[in-house]
């Protein structure tokens, strides 16, 4: 039975090791503000934290995140408030129907633990999910707004 | 472009887990809740406002919330009224059977058309004002006032005479009890001071930390889950299929027909997936098996010729006109399939009882969900409860037509259990009901100094009306065919004809963002730049000349072409394009700057965009929605074709189904130009410029026309 440390707290589940870490999060553990969108690591909605490293949940098997720290948009380091990132989108009221945006601020947090300046270039190079409603230009605007924070 | 799932173990947590999906702020999801609480004492004022003792303000939203700002814009237009505490507002979404129930108390709750602030207004503003008037007599009655000496604002009855002053929270219950008034008085805009200002959304906080509940995050008791594979090609069904090749499977439960597909039931939804995955069907395909994009290229292409068509729109003599013309200019265009892909797949949770049909789903149309509800459990609408949750986008695939809550009813009726129904990406993209695929035909004949004295307008294609709603069609045309043709074509033009030929395939068509719009926008704006570059002309200045008699349409022209700086040249290597529509009530007129490099690959670095929608509610979520709108034009314009072999949609995910991502977003100015005088839909006006725009400027940059989408798959190389 996998075992899994999600937010900081160790759940074992009963799954079949091939189940892809998105659903455990979301059907097994009632986490779903990691969201589905394509199943193929395309879109990004499922963007999770593996060892803080953004990682696309739909394609990865629940058996390769044992061991490891997953974070979800439920777990984001607040202290106590929100995160820089969230505090940045209600700035730019970024979200529209919403449904992108948990994976989203995921992607922009672990590029902004990475490079807490980026360019416009990292920006694009790192934040390749999809938002359907075109959020995008208050995105990278809310990004650059994250990084003085 | 794709991150692939790496694993490191740089990270280290130190903060504990947040619960699983909790409840939204301010939403009452699923519905039940809702219900509790109007049992605890807060006083309805009117159907549409309630306030409780804390003067917390709750005010209903009959509307589906899909990204597009009305769980904000609509209590704005209350609130105006009501003379309430802004920052105290609360949203909820009324139900669809209570809707029911009151005898519409809360009116059209179907989301589409650009309509929630255009055709809901006068009614929300009313039901404001009559609740302030209501609260107002209240406190008059406890004081022994005439209410004509009270006063309201912020929530506060004041009572000048006297000094005194009451909260809305107080006199609540009796305001309750009071005749509402018959006809209560609306401000003069004027006097506005909510609406027109940039209010924050008031589903912001939620969004950004993963709490509002979709559709597909409806959890119930005893839930199971269920994955589904329909025919590929439309209209077929599934003749058998071999159940003992899955039985045995981990965690699955059944195997479901439906009358176009076939469903599993298992556990969880990865194992009701993995299932349908490796169950063998086979499939009665029917009579189309055969069709593909190019058969159906050839249909429409003799929809442009065809003698019998309808004639929707005629002035003058446009064959005397032509036979005069000094120049004549030709062209035919082309618009593909398209699909909506919202982020949030098809899905609907549903549990048939005896006594009732529960549903929870991401709807645009509650009424419509419980209909399909009602249909498919064959009970009567009376039976049937609707949890609408908040939408993973819309776009129109969520309003008229509910057949993932047809199927989920039935799959949970076979089921005996709660079941939620959830189609894969692939599902999503290949039994959408598209945007139709369109051709036009255009002969036009220019006068000695280039101007149009004459105009044919040839348009052919599915209708959307034909395949979902024939019954609205008038004498048995479709008029919103031609959209953008008809009453919305404002340029002069003294001898003009438009034709409809209706060609409807085996495709199952839809109403797509902008919907008929969509296609025409870009037929029309292109050839009018024809029409300009045969004359000699710049094409801002020929449609000033055409519009010379409609300074409303003038004023949004001069105002995108101003802030673009029209009259100086762009930067080495941009180029600029323009283009002006009128629909849903609003106009926009967008310029994009475009690059073309030697390769042929098209870069939009800017898009400025006016728009004028008469009234403004806030102008914060009309920007948004115009760069909402530009993106999902631009997506189309670039990437946009479903296309059909052997009966079936080619294209199932994003890998060959593109959508513009932020690499390559432009960026977009708006310039709010509202005029005052009448209420224009939002959601949707954005759209049909982009792709005409987009494409005026590549003409200005490598003098090719474009007269068929997408881009991807044009030729832009220089030779």
């Amino acid at each position: 039975m996998p075992r899994l440390n999600i937010n900081g707290q160790t759940h074992e589940v009963d799954v079949d090791a091939d189940t892809p870490l998105l659903w455990v999060l979301r059907d097994s553990l009632g986490l779903t503000g990691t969201k589905f969108g394509c199943g193929i690591a395309q879109c990004g909605a499922c963007t999770v934290h593996i060892d803080g490293v953004a990682t696309r949940s739909c394609s990865l098997p629940v058996s390769a995140a044992e061991g490891t720290q997953i974070t979800t948009i439920e777990g984001l380091p607040t202290n106590g408030g929100l995160h820089p990132v969230q505090r940045a989108w209600i700035a730019h009221d970024v979200p529209q129907c919403g449904y992108c945006q948990s994976g989203m601020i995921m992607a922009v947090a672990a590029l902004l633990r990475d490079k807490p300046q980026p360019s416009d270039a990292e920006i694009d190079a790192a934040v390749t999910n999809i938002c359907r409603c075109g959020t995008y230009a208050r995105i990278r605007a809310a990004i650059h707004t994250a990084a003085q924070a | 472009m794709t991150h692939m799932p790496k694993i490191s173990r740089r990270f280290f947590l130190t903060t504990a887990a947040a619960a699983g999906g909790g409840l939204a702020l301010g939403f009452h999801l699923p519905g039940a809740i809702a219900r509790a609480e109007a049992a605890t004492g807060p006083a309805e004022v009117n159907a549409w406002v309630v306030v409780q003792p804390d003067d917390t303000v709750i005010i209903r939203v009959a509307r589906s919330e899909m990204g597009q700002g009305i769980t904000t814009a609509l209590p704005m237009l209350v609130a105006e009224e009501l003379q309430c505490d802004w920052s105290k507002v609360r949203a909820e979404f009324p139900s669809p059977e209570e809707n029911l129930r009151r005898k519409r108390a809360w009116g059209d709750m179907s989301t589409g058309g650009s309509r929630s602030v255009r055709t809901s207004h006068e009614y929300l503003r009313k039901a404001g004002a009559a609740a302030r008037e209501m609260l107002i007599a209240a406190a008059a009655a406890q004081w022994g006032v005439p209410a004509a000496d009270c006063q309201a604002a912020n929530s506060v009855i004041t009572h000048k005479p006297s000094s005194r002053a009451l909260r809305y929270g107080e006199v609540a219950e009796a305001a309750a009890k009071m005749p509402p008034p018959s006809e209560p008085k609306l401000k003069d805009p004027k006097d506005w001071t909510l609406l027109g200002t940039p209010q924050k959304r008031l589903d912001t906080v939620d969004k950004v930390t993963g709490k509002p509940i979709y559709g597909i995050d409806v959890r119930v008791p005893n839930m199971v889950y269920a994955a589904i594979v329909q025919c590929p090609v439309f209209g077929g069904t599934p003749k058998s299929y071999d159940e003992a090749k899955i039985r045995g499977l981990k965690g699955v439960r059944q195997v479901v027909r439906l009358p176009n597909a076939v469903a599993v039931v298992a556990d969880s939804w990865w194992q009701a997936k993995t299932a349908v995955d490796a169950l063998p069907v086979t499939w009665d395909e029917g009579q189309n098996g055969t069709v593909s994009s190019a058969s159906i290229a050839e249909f429409l292409r003799g929809g442009l010729t065809a003698p019998e068509a309808a004639v929707v729109r005629k002035e003058g003599d446009v064959d005397a006109a032509l036979a005069k013309a000094a120049k004549r200019v030709e062209a035919e265009y082309g618009a593909p399939f398209l699909s909506h892909a919202t982020m949030e797949p098809q899905n609907c949770t549903a549990h048939v009882t005896p006594d009732k049909v529960e549903i929870w789903v991401s709807t645009q149309s509650g009424e419509a969900a419980l209909a399909a509800a009602a249909a498919a459990a064959e009970v009567p609408p009376e039976k049937v409860v609707v949890h609408k949750t908040m939408l993973g986008g819309g776009f129109g695939r969520r309003g008229a037509v509910q057949d993932f809550v047809h199927q989920a009813v039935l799959v949970a009726k076979a089921a005996g259990q709660p079941v939620k129904l959830l189609w894969t990406r692939e599902e999503d993209i290949r039994h959408d009901f598209y945007r139709p695929t369109a051709m036009a035909k255009f002969t036009a004949g220019l006068d000695a100094a280039g101007m149009p004295v004459a105009w044919r307008v040839r348009v052919t294609g599915p209708s959307i009306l034909a395949n979902l709603f024939p019954q609205r069609l008038a004498g048995g045309v479709d008029q919103s065919f031609a959209n953008g043709f008809t009453d919305e074509m404002a340029y002069d033009v003294p001898n003009y004809e438009v034709g409809y030929a209706m060609r409807t395939t085996h495709v199952p068509v839809g109403f797509w963002r902008s919907v008929n719009h969509s296609q025409n926008g870009f037929f029309r704006e292109s050839f009018i730049d024809e029409m300009a570059h045969a004359a000699g002309q710049d094409p801002y200045q020929y449609r000033r000349k055409l519009l010379s008699k409609d300074p409303v349409r003038l004023a949004v022209l001069d105002a995108a072409a101003q802030k673009a700086g029209w009259d100086k040249p762009a930067a080495e290597s941009i180029s600029r394009g323009i283009a002006l529509v009128e629909a849903y009530g609003s106009l926009c007129a967008q310029v994009a700057e475009a690059s073309v490099d030697d390769k042929g690959a098209v870069r939009v670095r800017r898009v400025v965009a006016a728009v004028d929608s008469g009234h403004v509610v806030n102008p914060e979520i009309l920007r948004a929605q115009a760069e909402s709108a530009i993106v999902y034009g631009l997506t189309a314009a670039l990437y946009g074709a479903i296309t059909i072999e052997n009966g079936r949609v080619q294209q199932g995910n994003f890998d060959d189904y593109e959508m513009l991502r932020l690499a390559d977003m432009p960026v977009v100015e708006t310039v709010l130009v509202p005029s005052g005088g009448f209420w224009g839909g939002g959601g949707e006006i954005g759209v049909p410029p982009l792709a005409p725009a987009l494409c005026n400027a590549i003409f200005a940059a490598t003098g090719k026309r474009i007269r068929s989408l997408p881009l991807k798959d044009q030729d832009l190389k220089r030779v």
